[in-house]
């Protein structure tokens, strides 16, 4: 099972040894040194918390260095734990993309590019109106929200306008197309969430 | 493209014996087929009438009428199943999108050679 820590680099195609163009997003992961283990006795958990990004001393505050030097870990910028890693691991163990072979699954998580208030049109694909034929101005309502007396409410969940994107994603099913364990880098085939040089959390699954 | 280091990674992927070619060009394109287990090379021979992308998101349109109908292909300049581009002739042209050509035939869908 592996677990890293990385930063989206962007998209691009690469060609595969079927010679076909596949597209690829490019992951600068890790190295993540292990900061914490958890375990069901000590904490009720099973998860690991890794660190990522080195940067200067000067950034972090007294408590997020402090938490660091008891790991004997260098300052760094992010820290996230992952849930449920199986297998042998101690505190200060550095991971890095040697984790993962090519063909593997794995499953990213970040945070999608926020689309601010967004109306249902943009948001839930709603259709919208007619363009023309005296639409009286509501081309990208929703329309009709409900019944009437029966059952007197909207009901829970009804798809309306509101914060779109900006936030956790999950996506599933990527394959490692290619790794490179010099500069740290993982080519995943297909999209991640969030812009680039935004932090992601990639697991195999 | 984008960031240097993008182009880099990708940079071993590219091919370095692409000839010299513009939109408005005759090329010949030899494509690998892969049939099961036999390989074999397709001619395909036409003018250019795009280029489009960078590095190796690359691509190029050729155009050619066959029989009447008229066949557009894009190619992608680095795919490892281009065995080879061939430029039989150098257009004139005063565009780099020769989309005009699709409305014509015959002789109003000629263009002139370069003159050296």
């Amino acid at each position: 099972m592996g677990a890293l820590i990385g930063k989206k680099l962007g998209m691009t195609q690469l060609y595969n040894d079927k010679e076909e163009l596949v597209p690829v997003t490019i992951v600068a992961a890790g190295p993540c040194p292990v900061v914490a283990v958890r375990t069901d006795q000590s904490n009720g958990y099973t998860g690991l918390q890794l660190a990522f990004d080195e940067i200067p001393e000067r950034k972090l505050n007294k408590p997020q260095l402090g938490h660091l030097a008891k790991a004997g870990i260098t300052p760094h910028r992010v820290l996230r734990e992952f849930r449920g890693q199986d297998g042998e691991f101690e505190i200060g163990q550095v991971l890095d993309v040697s984790q993962f072979e090519i063909g593997n699954n794995v499953r990213v998580t970040g945070k999608s590019k926020g689309k601010g208030f967004a109306g249902v049109v943009k948001r839930y694909h709603f259709r919208g109106k007619n363009a023309t034929h005296g639409t009286p101005g509501v081309q990208r309502h929703g329309g009709s929200v409900g019944q009437g007396t029966t059952p007197g409410k909207v009901w829970k969940g009804k798809k309306m306008p509101g914060q779109m994107g900006n936030k956790r994603v999950t996506t599933k099913g990527l394959t490692v197309e290619r790794i490179d364990s010099d500069r740290n880098l993982l080519f995943l085939k297909g999209a991640v969430p969030g812009g680039d040089n935004g932090f992601i959390l990639i697991q195999s699954t | 493209m984008d960031s240097s280091i993008m182009r880099e990674l990708t940079s071993d992927q590219l091919k370095t014996d692409i000839p010299d070619f513009h939109s408005g060009d005759t090329v010949r394109v030899h494509v690998r087929v892969i049939e099961g287990e036999k390989e074999r090379t397709q001619l395909f021979e036409g003018i250019v009438i795009q280029r489009k992308g960078g590095g190796i998101q690359e691509t190029f349109t050729v155009r050619k009428i066959t029989q009447g109908i008229a066949i557009e292909r894009i190619f992608p300049v680095n795919s490892p199943r281009l065995a080879k581009i061939e430029r039989l002739r150098e257009g004139r042209v005063r565009r780099a999108r020769l989309f005009y050509l699709r409305g014509r035939k015959g002789k109003s869908a000629r263009i002139r050679e370069k003159r050296r």
